[in-house]
């Protein structure tokens, strides 16, 4: 069974959304979606200053199986891609929720955060 | 079940897999030549000093015996279609006549300039326009252009042409291409190179296009769709009338991905379905050698409102004359997209193809294409595979999922794709479609026999009987091939692609 942290917040689509305490969000995807892409060989993170709309595609996950888009959970601008990701995929397969984060963003609209699944929702979204 | 020699004897007798074969530079020695082959020792043009290298190039110096040697076992390596059956879903793997080859290789066609006046060119251009007449009969098009060079041209000419359409009309704001998610992953890379937007549409439980959803999303901003049928699900799109309504009610073109034309060749035609513009795979459905990476043949076919844009040159006809039409006769076109024409070669085998199958052969191959498949998709069941769509028929290819195997035994379809070499068959194609977990996409093609298909399903059953007694020896597999299971993570991550010397 996939790790699924109660304090995240997360997408159908198989993204996870953290709060900072600075208002900002880190972002990454889940430990389900990890396992079921398997082994990575390459990430594309966004580029720092671009401005996201909730659902657009902005980064991929490339494994020796598929490449696959990743979504913007939420509206906002970039302030951060993680600089390790280039060199070292595999990070998002041993730790999807900490060191295997994508991008941090400032959100538009901090309350669209409160719209998102929480561990429950997205737990019976794959169950779905 | 006569699956001799036995793989698994032959893998714990240590059945000598043949040695890899070494580099050619491995076996390189200073000076060693082939002396017989070597160039006239005198240059025939004279090349300023600037630009002549300073150092010999990094060649491999062996003897002509030497690499007449090598290359001959590199080709006996091979796991073809010419040695194995071949299901590679989604790809139409088929036997192609050896009768196409060795006419198209005649020396009145490999002796045609491609700049010979039209005069002395009439026997090609007839048989090209004859396969233009044959593509859009067979099609149910308007117009037939065989210029674009592989089936990703096709689909970039064919996108180009909804794109001029648009803009001839100054209906300049539709720039978003829509594109089911079980598409292939050239189609929305084909629109994003256009400068087109992509918006994925979902797909519903059964296979189809949720038409809701696609409803909810066309708009004046709509170009068009992409949509191959049957799609790479391996079912029959049963709404394609009716997302042709809503498409083109909308103001945008149908655009028909030619990949599994095999399965509909004769039967349906993409024109009476509504598409607007159709890019074939030549190489594919009509019967040239491929997988390697090329030639290809990507033609395409239009309806009456994107014949102006048609990629050039096309072959026309006055009176008796066949004659290349250009930017003279198709002002509006798109332009060119190679030198000359596209791969005359090819083209000659589709072309040789179709008059060998004719009208009723060309029924046939899509009839034996979806027999087979059905046939296998049948039988595999009857086994307990589970099927990703049990209620539905299949086209000429289906989708067996091993969600179940995996989480029971940890039998992935990489494992299954290894082990299938030492039962002597090349895998299907694993892990495509992207919506189905641990998938094997199976596509027979219409020229294996039933003996083929009923050993083809013994062995899937006995890798799956092998891995409930021993997952491990599974995932040991391949144990008969000149290597074993290959580190594909390593490879992509570490890519050494050159002979570096020294």
């Amino acid at each position: 069974m996939s790790k699924i942290p109660s304090e995240l917040k997360y997408v159908k689509s198989h993204e996870w959304v953290k709060k900072l305490p600075d208002g900002s969000v880190v972002i990454g995807i889940t430990d389900h979606a990890q396992e079921a892409l398997g082994d990575l060989v390459f990430v594309e993170t966004p580029k720092v200053g671009r401005k996201l709309a909730a659902g657009e595609a902005c980064a991929v996950v490339e494994s020796v199986k598929a490449a696959s888009d990743v979504y913007a959970p939420i509206a906002g601008e970039v302030i951060e891609s993680n600089p390790t990701l280039a060199d070292t995929p595999e990070t998002i397969n041993t730790d999807p929720y900490e060191g295997g984060w994508m991008w941090k963003l400032k959100p538009s609209n901090p309350a669209e955060i409160d719209g998102l699944l929480d561990a429950a929702g997205y737990e019976k979204s794959l169950a779905d | 079940m006569s699956l001799a020699p036995d793989p698994i004897k032959r893998a714990l007798n240590g059945g000598a897999p043949a040695a890899a074969e070494p580099l050619i530079f491995e076996v390189s020695r200073p000076g060693r030549r082939a002396v017989a082959q070597s160039p006239l020792a005198t240059v025939a043009v004279a090349l300023p000093a600037a630009l002549k290298r300073k150092t010999p190039a990094a060649l491999p110096q062996v003897s002509e015996l030497q690499a007449v040697r090598h290359f001959t076992r590199l080709s006996q390596l091979n796991f073809s279609i010419d040695t194995h059956f071949y299901p590679l879903g989604s790809c139409t793997m088929k036997y192609n006549p050896r009768a196409c080859n060795t006419l198209a290789m005649l020396p009145q066609f490999l002796g045609r300039h491609p700049l010979a006046p039209e005069s002395h060119s009439q026997g090609f251009l007839a048989c090209m326009y004859e396969l233009q007449e044959i593509l859009k009969d067979v099609t149910g098009m308007a117009g037939v252009s065989l210029t674009p060079m592989a089936g990703a041209q096709g689909e970039f000419a064919g996108v180009a042409m909804i794109r001029a359409y648009h803009q001839a009309r100054k209906d300049e704001a539709r720039t978003e291409i829509l594109v089911p998610d079980a598409a292939h992953g050239t189609n929305p890379a084909t629109a994003t190179m256009l400068g087109m937007k992509v918006r994925e549409i979902p797909t519903d439980a059964q296979g189809d296009v949720d038409v809701e959803a696609l409803k909810a999303v066309v708009g004046p901003q709509t170009a068009g769709i992409m949509l191959t049928n049957p799609s790479t699900l391996g079912v029959f799109e049963r709404n394609i009338k009716l997302i042709a309504q809503i498409v083109h009610e909308a103001g945008g073109l149908l655009y028909y991905d030619g990949a599994n034309l095999n399965a509909i060749l004769g039967e349906v035609r993409p024109g009476d379905m509504g598409f607007d513009v159709i890019h074939m795979n030549l190489h594919k459905t009509f019967s040239t050698p491929h997988g390697g990476g090329g030639p290809g043949a990507g033609a395409v076919g239009v309806s009456e409102r994107l014949r102006p844009f048609m990629p050039i040159p096309v072959v026309g006809k006055a009176g008796d004359a066949y004659k290349w039409l250009d930017e003279r006769d198709l002002p509006q076109s798109i332009g060119r997209l190679s030198t000359f024409m596209g791969n005359a070669g090819v083209l000659l085998r589709a072309y040789i193809y179709a008059r060998l199958l004719g009208r009723e052969g060309m029924h046939r191959v899509a009839e034996f294409a979806t027999l087979n498949a059905n046939y296998l998709q049948t039988r595999l069941r009857e086994r307990g595979f589970d099927l990703a769509f049990p209620t539905r028929r299949a086209s000429h290819e289906f989708i067996v999922t091993l969600k179940r195997q995996k989480q029971a035994i940890d039998l992935t379809a990489t494992d299954i794709a290894k082990r299938l070499l030492d039962y002597g068959f090349h895998a299907p194609t694993v892990y495509f479609p992207l919506l189905v977990p641990e998938c094997l996409l199976i596509e027979p093609t219409e020229t294996e026999d039933k003996e083929t298909l009923d050993s083809f399903v013994e062995a899937l059953c006995a890798i799956w009987e092998e891995a409930k007694q021993d997952i491990a020896f599974v995932k040991g597999a391949p144990y008969t091939m000149p290597v074993r299971r290959l580190d594909d993570v390593r490879a992509a991550r570490q890519l050494n692609l050159r002979y570096q010397p020294g």
